[in-house]
């Protein structure tokens, strides 16, 4: 009986790892196929030499820095909030958060562009920085699902409302108490969201297309439609700059400061 | 009188429709123990926090050496505070969670560490320092977190259920070492607790509350043996409480089960034909007749407990059952159950309950 139930978890896990690995290996197969006759890295050469490869990234990682930025100035202090004073708030501001998962990027950009054309009252379009800045604002929003739950996940692990009162005691002030108490108990969580918002930004299209932002994702799709061995080579990569980004917060994750009441 | 430290004047609490707090008026000497002793929901923390400032007093103020801090925000009071739940920062070390309100209030690096070391002296753990609070058992936590509270010299200090979340045994040494450390400093404390034992042992006086009022303000020795109300009595201390009607108010009779009693000058104007509630505490009772004990009611045992040094013994007298301790003598075998016996008192141990 037990041998039998062994059986079958191996052979879901087998089927599982299968349909996980077999499309990356068959990626990474192709994109080895550049030159005839022979497996080489050429197609990773010809990305990693392209100047529109390095350039777009970098912009790409910029904003994602910003976006992260914004994102923990805008939900650090909000989730706490509602932890603290207005708990009854949670279910509504849980709803607001999801709903960039529900409204497709599309309609949010179409909306940014009417909002914040060049003869609005705040004309993010008319410039080349303003339009980065609602890039930086658009994306903020799509990571706001991600960043909110591990934020108030992290925050559910503390005592916030005491340690809170016992910093107030003591004469801090909520700048004090937010970077001093508040922020690095909840620090893995916020690095969480921040990868997460980080892989978002990296990959993502629509938005940066339709605001027409020189970034990594639209410089994905160009590739895409005009090479045959490099798109390959660019999703492995991608790839990979996701998983160092979950690599990561697996090692940062040991060490969380731990909490005095759940020691482990 | 000398003025009081700590002025709590004419103050409520109301949540919406629910007053909490009804007109609690207290003042605390400088350098006095109070401590507010009540059942859960009865308003002591309530009272606490709003001295804290973490809550707002619907009406009332409060004056802590002088100055009215009714309306000042938490950071601005200069009142020090330690929690049931310890709360000490958990990305902190010990040395760094004491000198954080030095470092808030831009202490010099060198006295501010200099002021932790003597913290961590006074509260016999020096080489705790570097520790983070995961590292700590409870009780070391819960003395990190008076030793934070006391490091920058508040004005008063604010102690809510400290021990509550500790074992029996750590609990007794703490509170000693509480009290220990509050003499030596002479900070003006208070203390809110729901454990009586807790509250007499350490207190100089206690309040006792009670659906959002101080029944009544008193030394231990006062509250535990001089209790103003009904509630007081039966809440601090065991009790044994009889029904009585007043035969003769001007003699002070008074029948107990159809036996008489005489409680002269205690009836407060009491009228002939008047029920009252009389309480005994345990130990003002007696088993058998003794001398120097000018009353007696007979009854029947209905239980006998043996406790090593102590037998509880419990003698049914009419439709009451009163409780009281003898102490075990190995010469003599306690008594059986179903025995007649004789219980005597002194008429001046006998309180009577408004």
């Amino acid at each position: 009986m037990k041998q039998g139930s062994r059986f079958w978890a191996w052979l879901v896990f087998g089927v599982g790892t299968t349909y996980f690995v077999l499309p990356l290996l068959a990626t990474f197969e192709f994109s080895l196929r550049k030159r005839r006759g022979e497996y080489s890295f050429d197609a990773y050469r010809s990305v990693f030499g392209d100047p529109n490869f390095q350039a777009t990234f970098t912009y790409s990682v910029v904003v994602a820095v910003f976006t992260i930025l914004l994102g923990v100035l805008l939900v650090v202090p909000t989730a706490y909030w509602i932890r603290l004073r207005l708990p009854h708030l949670r279910p509504v501001v849980e709803f607001i958060t999801l709903l960039p998962l529900v409204i497709p990027a599309i309609v949010i950009v179409f909306g940014y562009i009417r909002m914040f054309g060049s003869n609005s009252t705040l004309p993010f379009l008319a410039t080349a920085r303003g339009t980065d800045a609602l890039l930086v604002i658009g994306y903020a929003v799509l990571a706001l699902p991600y960043m909110y739950r591990a934020v108030d996940t992290g925050l559910r692990t503390i005592d916030v409302r005491t340690l809170t009162e016992a910093a107030q005691i003591l004469g801090a002030g909520w700048t004090t108490i937010i970077a001093r108490i508040i922020l690095p108990n909840v620090l893995i969580a916020v690095l969480s969201g921040a990868f997460l918002s980080f892989a978002i930004v990296i990959g993502e299209f629509t938005m940066a297309s339709l605001l027409n932002r020189p970034a990594f994702g639209p410089y994905l799709q160009n590739i895409g439609a005009n090479s045959a061995y490099e798109p390959s080579a660019l999703a492995l990569i991608s790839f990979a700059i996701t998983w160092g980004c979950m690599s990561l917060i697996q090692i940062l994750s040991r060490f969380a400061p731990r909490s005095a009441n759940r020691p482990n | 009188m000398a003025e009081p430290f700590l002025s709590i004047q004419q103050v409520r609490k109301s949540f919406g429709a629910t007053t909490v707090v009804q007109d609690f008026n207290l003042d605390v000497e400088p350098g006095e123990f109070v401590s507010f002793l009540g059942p859960s929901g009865c308003g002591k923390t309530t009272v606490l926090r709003m001295v804290a400032g973490f809550e707002e007093p619907s009406a009332g103020k409060i004056v802590v050496a002088g100055k009215d801090i009714t309306r000042l925000k938490p950071n601005q009071r200069n009142v020090g505070m330690v929690f049931q739940a310890y709360a000490l920062f958990p990305n902190l070390t010990v040395a760094q969670n004491i000198g954080f309100g030095l470092k808030v209030a831009g202490m010099p690096k060198a006295d501010a560490d200099r002021r932790v070391a003597e913290m961590l002296d006074l509260i016999k753990l020096p080489q705790m320092g570097d520790r983070y609070p995961y590292q700590l058992s409870g009780g070391q936590q819960q003395r990190i977190a008076l030793a934070r509270a006391i490091a920058p010299k508040p004005k008063l200090l604010l102690l809510d259920e400290p021990l509550s979340a500790l074992d029996a045994k750590v609990r007794v040494s703490l509170r000693e070492e509480i009290r220990s450390i509050q003499k030596k400093l002479g900070i003006t404390t208070v203390f809110v607790t729901h454990d009586q034992e807790e509250a007499l042992s350490i207190s100089d006086r206690i309040a006792v509350m009670y659906g959002g009022k101080a029944e009544q303000v008193g030394t231990p020795f006062e509250i535990y043996n001089r209790p103003a109300t009904k509630f007081v009595a039966n809440f601090v201390g065991t009790l044994n409480v009889l029904e009585g009607i007043v035969t003769d108010a001007a003699l002070g009779k008074v029948r107990v089960n159809s036996q008489e009693v005489s409680l002269q000058g205690k009836l407060n104007g009491s009228k002939s034909g008047d029920t009252l509630s009389l309480a005994l505490r345990p130990e003002a009772i007696s088993l058998g007749r003794h001398p120097g004990r000018d009353s007696s009611l007979l009854g029947e045992i209905t239980e006998v407990h043996f406790l090593g040094s102590v037998i509880r013994v419990r003698v049914g007298i009419g439709g009451s059952t009163v409780s009281l301790d003898t102490f075990n003598s190995p010469a003599s075998p306690p008594p059986a159950v179903g025995e007649k016996a004789e219980i005597s008192f002194s008429s001046g141990d006998m309180l009577v309950l408004h």
